[in-house]
């Protein structure tokens, strides 16, 4: 492998990913509002409620919710009743949130350096250097990882940060992360970009170009969803060992998606048109 | 591509001429091992393209059809990633791409993004970047295309230098037949992925080209007696002799027909000042293995 290439084609892709707005935008806006600005918002929300004098049905709903799961209930003992709400929406109900981060970054970032390349034709002349397929097949994946790792690792360096300022005031002390977030974060998120990727690799071949693949493959959040569904639910919640098993899945998830990718992976088909 | 089968020599400037559409990007991606074929062999500088691509390709440039160029990045940031990627000796980095950068005149917007470049300074830009690594056989899709005259005759003077002064093969795909004709040592002609002619432009010419345009000074008196001499070789002489700038026109069936026109008029007492053919060029060859093809068709 010949890492001088490789590190040549990831400066090239974050490069152009960083001078393009339609692709910035999506990857700094989405971790800011779902990171910084919603902390606040979890933990002003249950005070303008009062505050204008509503009944706060919706923090009884949640209760009635947490009573439903008796290991979650059981892992909230530990909090004031005025305390729950907030760890239960900044611990548990962000969890899955905080994973679409990753996933999105890399698929956006993956459509614009498969297919995106593709529609300004400028893959030809990348095909023509001495990389190996599978050096380019690296570097691109690279390139998309490197990406979503930073933004997740800023992501939740920011979040840590505005959770705990933003919930001061009803915690008195530094709760977040928990060990559920640290294994998450440690175990899922690097696990994250490469399903994202895997899927591009494989949508922006037949893709015609950055809005195309970026649509298909954004499909690739639905299964995330479903998480954030099955815990709104009452039907699971984030739990260490859910987290654990979340990330053993998609780190195989992975191995089978970059195995069949790399299989596929030829130079000639990165041509299109 | 349908039973191409040809072989360049080292330092030799090969012409590459086929309509839009007649494989000859195909081939250059065949050559580099960028696609691959479904049968038959190939070997570029000794190597085989689908086995030892990677190695093969850091021996070749290629300058594609369009530039291929980053429009996001700065003309210094495109050259410096390509310099990674075909391995130039990271010491010789900076003066190769300055060098470049001054012999193509784009070192004074070196650092602006090459989205705001004109189609010219694209192709400049584009055609440096196939030269960073110094390759040893040069591809070059329509090279001159989009560049004004100045810059095309510096292009060409380049290739010239290149093949002539430095012993590197230039493969070139043009639609160009001026230019072909001009720098091509030989050239080979595609048509719907098969090769039809291949030799030089003089061997082209003599092969395909059956009509001869040739001129005849005469006494101006004698124009009506010569006249005459050539309506009454109508196997040789075809079509009506004109007459633009007091010379005759006339079109012979080949060039083996000269000797025999000229004796004519010397029995006929006709006193010749001067006969000569105009050489015909390679688009003659073209539009009549075109016409050729077409015809069958």
């Amino acid at each position: 492998m010949n890492a001088r290439a490789i590190f040549a084609v990831v400066r090239k892709d974050l490069k152009v990913v960083s001078q393009n707005k339609g692709v910035m935008l999506p990857i700094v806006l989405f971790p800011l509002i779902l990171f910084v600005i919603l902390p606040w918002l979890v933990v002003l929300l249950p005070n303008l409620i009062n505050f204008a004098g509503v009944s706060p049905a919706n923090v009884d709903k949640i209760q009635g919710l947490i009573n439903r799961m008796p290991a979650l209930q059981q892992e909230l003992a530990k909090y004031e009743n005025n305390q729950i709400f907030i760890v239960y929406f900044l611990v548990y109900m962000m969890a899955p949130f905080f994973l679409i981060a990753p996933l999105m970054v890399a698929s956006v970032i993956a459509a614009d350096s498969f297919a995106g390349e593709k529609e300004r034709k400028t893959m030809e002349a990348l095909l023509y250097t001495p990389t190996t397929d599978r050096e380019l097949f690296v570097a691109k994946m690279l390139s998309g990882w490197v990406a979503a790792l930073a933004v997740a690792f800023v992501g939740f360096v920011l979040y840590v940060v505005a959770a705990n300022a933003a919930a001061w005031s009803q915690m008195q002390r530094i709760f977040f992360p928990t060990t559920m977030w640290l294994v998450m974060i440690a175990w899922v998120v690097p696990a994250l970009p490469g399903l994202g990727l895997g899927v591009m690799v494989m949508v922006s071949a037949r893709a015609q170009g950055f809005q195309d693949a970026n649509q298909i493959g954004g499909m690739v959040i639905l299964p995330i969803m479903l998480l954030v569904f099955g815990q709104a639910a009452g039907v699971m919640y984030f739990s260490v060992t859910l987290v654990f098993l979340l990330g053993l899945v998609i780190w195989l998830l992975d191995g089978l998606l970059i195995w069949l990718g790399s299989r596929s992976f030829r130079r000639g088909k990165l041509l299109g048109a | 591509m349908d039973n191409l089968s040809l072989e360049v020599d080292r330092g030799e400037i090969f012409g590459f001429l086929g309509h839009n559409g007649a494989g000859k990007t195909t081939t250059v991606r065949l050559l580099n091992g960028v696609i691959e074929p479904t049968s038959g062999s190939m070997r570029v500088l000794g190597l085989d393209p689908q086995v030892d691509g990677p190695a093969l390709r850091a021996r070749t440039g290629v300058l594609t059809e369009t530039p291929s160029m980053d429009e996001r990045l700065t003309a210094w940031d495109n050259l410096s990633i390509y310099a990674d990627l075909y391995g130039v000796p990271r010491s010789e980095v900076r003066k190769r791409i300055n060098d470049l950068l001054g012999e193509f005149d784009l070192a004074e917007r070196a650092k602006e993004k090459v989205g705001g470049y004109s189609k010219g300074m694209k192709q400049r830009l584009a055609l440096a970047r196939a030269l960073l690594h110094k390759p040893e056989l040069l591809f070059l899709d329509e090279a001159t295309s989009g560049l004004d005259p100045i810059a095309a005759h510096h292009v060409n003077e380049l290739i010239e230098r290149m093949a002539r002064g430095e012993n590197r093969t230039v493969f070139m795909c043009t639609h160009n037949l001026v230019e072909a004709q001009k720098l091509c040592d030989r050239v080979a002609v595609l048509e719907h992925g098969r090769l039809v002619a291949l030799g030089t432009p003089a061997e082209l010419t003599r092969q395909y080209v059956r009509r001869l345009d040739v001129e005849i000074e005469v006494d101006e008196a004698q124009i009506p007696a010569t006249l005459g001499v050539l309506r009454s070789l109508p196997e040789l002489v075809l079509g009506e002799p004109a007459q633009p700038n007091g010379a005759l026109a006339v079109t012979i069936d080949r060039r083996e027909s000269i000797p025999e026109v000229l004796a004519c008029l010397v029995q006929n007492h006709i006193r010749v000042y001067r006969i000569s053919p105009q050489e015909a060029n390679l688009e003659q060859v073209y539009f009549t293995l075109h016409e050729e093809k077409e015809g069958v068709r």
